[in-house]
Order: structure tokens, then C-alpha cells, then sequence
């Protein structure tokens, strides 16, 4: 019987603290698709009398449209996700398998520069992305949002392409594969669960970043969607169209909770390979 | 097991190679130099796959690192040319009142926020640490707010923090613990409570999986043979698991430490800084130097001084973990 209670009031409090937790972001998604008065009404209704898409409509005009930044954001993520598993995975592939003088130390280089926050190197990168005309370039945000990532994905490749049994390639050797083909066609399969965390990681990094995005993008039109979203908190002849904030930031957040969802093994089995010393 | 099935499946579905003939030899001896030129090969073929790699992080990292070291001994214009100024920069830094201000409120913050999103994540992985139906709906939930962005949480609680349509204000004059709504993000000291709530909202559920990571780590047989010796609940977590979370304890520490000192977003959108710049944290000063005031030489020495900081935090930390005795 006090099983069944003390059962009964684990789940009771670990269910109200996940409320809790989730109820920002719930909040605000089910907000966003509440009629326009609805949405700021005070004392707020807490669930829409008719769902409409009046906020997201709302929303549409903002900056150059919001479906230009939508796409700006979507693209960048791209390039971060493309540039970081290749160049990660190459990287992995030549650190692991490969002895190469050198190696060892650069392969530290790498890691240590985990270390050095990007905050404290904006300045000069800004100068640095104006040399090669790539400020105000979702190509050299893109490739900014890359190099941060790549520590930790050169990381994570190694450790992945190290616990693949070498009896594996030797076959492929004596075959007389070249080492791109070893790789494309024997280690890749095996080594996928870390090419997703890899990518999982480069998206969340890339969609959700802010400073970088702020500091090194200067013509509206380019502009991610946390940026455009700050119009929309300054609102317009001093009024805030909350409806429109609350759409623009369920846009925000909504492909990383369906991403994370998705793909939450890879996305924990990435952090512990992280956190946890090999 | 299962991984061997996989590979004899990967071996099985290889498509034909092609087969090099020319590196099949009778002869011992050819055999032998072909080995070790293939060998030379195989080594340049290494570097090449480091290539792309190395090449982004030095140019887009080590070379800018180190030129804030460089842009820092500079008066830095952005149109014109750079003076070089030797530190100056930096002795202009020990007597600006606003980076004493924000290395102040930096400081507090993390005072704030690091426990609490270390006590509550320890909190919640020993909440989870059962296996019960449900319990990785339970931990997804905790998590979450750590995969969204900071500007989304930060654009999210400005609305829910807002006097007139927020809900945080409609909640409490509806239990009746205040009467007229609080302008939250007008005042230092609630602003401050408001960020610090929201950060340590969105952090904790880090914290909790790496001591999820840790408590896994830590033998059953450890907790059985506690159980055994009749130790309770408490005792338990204080005198077995958490000597035995060290490292995870410091770990946790150091990311949470430094996190809150290159905290950005939300005070950016919450309060741009206000009011009257009492809530500029140390990279939001970096920040307005170096593209708002356009001041890249004051901006890097700043950045200097900040990582050199963070260094110095990170050492006492990991110092103090490992040796409690001398701290």
C-alpha cells in the first residue's frame, strides 16, 4: 500500500517539476496560435478559444519576410552541418588511422582550443572575415559556426573511427582499396551514430547561436531568425505585437524540440563521449 | 555481440574492390619496399584528411587569437589606421568604472547561478535514477529547456516576465502575493533575480545528465552493500556518492562557472544592459566596445583580460576539487 503512495507521489512531483520546466515553451507555442487580442489578454485564457494563425501572419512581414530569415537561418545550419561532418569526419579518419608526425600535437591543438571561448576572439575574426569579403556572408557565418564546432567533432570522429576493429580494413587493404575508399565504404556505415551526433550538435549550434550572428551579419536581409526576432521585441510606434513574438520564437524553438526528440540517443551518447574521459 | 553480426552484415554487403595488381608481389624483397613506400603514402594521405580541418580552425581561430593579443596593444579604428598604444589599453581597464561594474554583476551572477543549477541538476538525476515507466519522458522534459536557444528562452520570459501581458505577473496577483504588477526588468535587483531564474531554468538539465553520467559510473554493488550496512537515503548520497562524484562535481563546476561568465543572449534581449548599465555582463562590455563603440582595441584587451580570467577560475576550481585538503 505505502508502495503504490510513495510511487503515486514520485510521479506526482516529477510530473508537476516537468510541467514546470516545459511550461515556458509550451506557453508560448500555444500561445502563438491563439487569436491576435487573445494572446495579450490579461487575465490571460490558457487555452485558445479557435486556433489561428493570425500571429504567424503577423509575423510574416517582419525584417525582409520572415520566411527570407526562416530560410537564412535554415541555410547557415546547412553549411554547419555539411562543413563540420565532412571536415570532422576527414579529420577523425586521419587522426585515428593515419601516423603522421605531428599528429599527436595537433590533434591537442584542436582540442584545446575547447578552452578559448569565441566571445574573447570576435573582434579580430571580424577583421579576419573582412579580409576575404565574408562579412555580412551567411557563407562566412557559416564557416565561422563550422571551426567552433570542429574540436568537439574531431573529438568524437577519433574515438569513433578508434573502437572500429582494424581486421576490417585489412581485408579491404589486401583487396587493394585506397584509404577514401576504406572510409566511404567500410567505415562510414559503422561510424554513422557519430556522424549524426556530429550533425545533431552543428544544428542546434548553428539555428540557436545569437552573438556571432549579431556581430558579424550587418544587412537585414541576411539576418538569422533570433536576430530579425529583436525588431519584433522593439515592436513598431511603441507597441510590441506579442502575438508575433510568440510565433517568431515558437518557429525558433520548435525544430529543436523535434530535432533533440528525434535523435535524443545520439544527442546524450555525443555529450557523455564528451564529458566522460575515454 | 550484436556489433560482430554487424560487421560479418557490413563485411558480407562490401562491393568488389577492385584489386590493384601491382601491389601483389612474389618477390619478398620488392614486397618489402613496397610496403614501406605504401607506408610513406598511407602517412601524407593522413595529413591530407587533417587538412580541411586544421586549416579552418588556424585561420579561423588561431590566427585571430592571437591577434587580439596583437589589436589589444593598439588603438584600434575601424576606418583609419592603428596606433599602437603598448598597454594602454589595459591601464585604461583597471580605472573604467563600467568594467568593474560588469565584472561585479558578472561575478554575482555566477555565484547565483552555479549553485543553483548544480543543486538542482544533482537534485533531479538522483530524482530519475530509477528505471520506472515513464522516466525518460521525465528526463526528456528536464532537458529540454537546454537544446532551445537563449535568445528563443530569452524572448519567451521578456514577454512572460512583462508587467502588462506577462503571465508571471497575472499568476502572482491571482495567489495574491503581490497587488500591482512589478515591472521586473525595470529594477537591477528583480531584473537580476529574473535573468538568473531564467538561466539557471535553462541549464539545469545539463547538469543533471552529467550527474546522471556519474552516478551511472559508481558500481550498484557500492549502493547494495550501503544499503546493507543500513545506511540511509541521505547518508547515502552525502558520505558514499558524492566523494565518489569528484570528478563529475568539478567538471560540472568548471562549465558552469564559465558559462555564466560568457553569459550573452539573455541579457542583451532582456535588458539591452539597462537599467542605467547595471546588467552589462562582461562580454555584453566586450561586445558594446568592439561593435557598438567601435573601440577593437579597448575590445581585445578587454577579451584578454577575460580569458585570462576564466584561466585563473578554472585552475582554483580544479585545484580545489582535487586537492580539498590544501583549498
Amino acid at each position: 500500500m505505502t508502495k503504490t503512495l510513495r510511487r503515486g507521489s514520485f510521479y506526482a512531483f516529477a510530473s508537476a517539476l516537468a510541467v514546470a520546466f516545459l511550461f515556458p515553451l509550451l506557453w508560448a507555442a500555444l500561445s502563438s496560435f491563439k487569436p491576435p487580442d487573445e494572446a495579450v489578454a490579461s487575465p490571460p485564457t490558457f487555452l485558445p478559444s479557435h486556433l489561428s494563425l493570425d500571429n504567424y501572419a503577423k509575423l510574416a512581414p517582419y525584417g525582409a519576410g520572415i520566411i527570407r530569415h526562416l530560410g537564412n537561418s535554415a541555410l547557415v545550419s546547412l553549411i554547419c552541418v555539411a562543413g563540420t561532418v565532412v571536415t570532422g569526419t576527414l579529420a577523425g579518419y586521419g587522426f585515428s588511422r593515419f601516423k603522421f608526425p605531428g599528429r599527436n600535437i595537433l590533434f591537442v591543438g584542436i582540442l584545446a582550443t575547447l578552452m578559448i571561448p569565441f566571445q574573447s576572439i570576435l573582434i579580430p575574426l571580424f577583421l579576419v572575415l573582412g579580409i576575404f569579403h565574408l562579412t555580412d556572408s551567411l557563407l562566412g557565418l557559416g564557416l565561422v559556426y563550422i571551426t567552433f564546432q570542429i574540436p568537439f567533432a574531431v573529438f568524437l570522429m577519433r574515438n569513433s573511427f578508434d573502437s572500429v576493429p582494424r581486421e576490417l580494413e585489412d581485408a579491404a587493404v589486401i583487396d587493394g582499396a585506397s584509404t577514401l575508399d576504406i572510409l566511404v565504404r567500410v567505415m562510414l556505415p559503422i561510424v554513422r551514430p557519430g556522424i549524426v551526433s556530429v550533425a545533431l550538435f552543428a544544428f542546434l549550434a548553428a539555428w540557436n547561436e545569437f552573438l556571432a550572428a549579431v556581430v558579424l551579419l550587418s544587412k537585414s536581409e541576411n539576418e538569422t531568425l533570433p536576430v530579425i526576432l529583436l525588431n519584433v521585441q522593439i515592436g513598431r510606434f511603441g507597441t510590441i505585437d506579442w502575438g508575433a513574438l510568440q510565433a517568431g520564437t515558437t518557429l525558433a524553438f520548435l525544430p529543436c524540440v523535434i530535432v533533440f526528440v528525434l535523435l535524443q540517443r545520439n544527442y546524450i551518447s555525443g555529450l557523455t563521449a564528451g564529458a566522460v574521459k575515454a | 555481440m550484436r556489433e560482430f553480426g554487424g560487421v560479418r552484415a557490413i563485411l558480407h554487403g562490401i562491393p568488389k574492390l577492385r584489386i590493384d595488381r601491382s601491389l601483389i608481389r612474389t618477390d619478398h624483397r620488392v614486397a618489402g619496399t613496397k610496403w614501406l613506400a605504401s607506408l610513406g603514402r598511407r602517412d601524407i594521405a593522413g595529413v591530407l584528411y587533417v587538412m580541411p580541418a586544421t586549416l579552418l580552425v588556424l585561420v579561423l581561430f588561431a590566427v585571430p587569437l592571437i591577434l587580439t593579443g596583437w589589436i589589444s596593444l593598439h588603438d584600434w579604428p575601424l576606418i583609419g589606421d592603428p596606433t599602437f598604444s603598448g598597454l594602454g589599453n589595459y591601464k585604461y581597464i583597471a580605472s573604467d568604472p563600467q568594467f568593474w561594474t560588469s565584472i561585479w554583476f558578472t561575478t554575482r551572477f555566477a555565484l547565483v547561478v552555479t549553485p543553483g543549477t548544480v543543486l538542482i541538476g544533482f537534485g533531479l538525476a538522483l530524482l530519475v535514477r530509477r528505471v520506472l515507466p515513464g522516466i525518460v519522458a521525465l528526463r526528456t522534459a528536464y532537458f529540454l529547456p537546454v537544446v532551445v536557444g537563449m535568445s528563443a528562452c530569452s524572448y519567451i520570459w521578456y514577454w512572460m516576465f512583462n508587467d502588462r501581458v506577462g503571465i508571471i505577473d497575472a499568476g502572482l496577483k491571482s495567489i495574491g502575493l503581490i497587488r500591482q504588477p512589478t515591472e521586473w526588468l525595470a529594477d537591477p535587483t528583480t531584473a537580476f533575480i529574473a535573468i538568473a531564474v531564467i538561466t539557471i531554468w535553462k541549464s539545469t538539465g545539463f547538469s543533471m545528465v552529467m550527474f546522471m553520467v556519474g552516478l551511472h559510473e559508481i558500481p550498484e554493488e557500492v549502493f547494495e552493500a550501503a544499503r546493507v550496512d543500513g545506511a540511509g537515503a541521505f547518508q547515502t548520497v552525502w558520505r558514499i556518492a558524492l566523494p565518489l562524484l569528484r570528478q563529475t562535481i568539478a567538471l560540472v563546476l568548471v562549465l558552469a562557472v564559465i558559462g555564466s561568465f560568457l553569459a550573452f543572449d539573455q541579457f542583451y534581449i532582456m535588458t539591452r544592459g539597462g537599467p542605467q548599465n547595471q546588467t552589462i555582463s562582461i562580454v555584453y562590455w566586450i561586445f558594446a566596445n568592439g561593435f557598438v563603440y567601435y573601440r577593437l582595441g579597448y575590445g581585445s584587451a578587454l577579451a584578454v583580460v577575460l580569458l585570462l580570467i576564466l584561466l585563473v577560475l578554472s585552475a582554483i576550481q580544479l585545484r580545489a576539487i582535487r586537492h580539498p585538503a590544501e583549498a
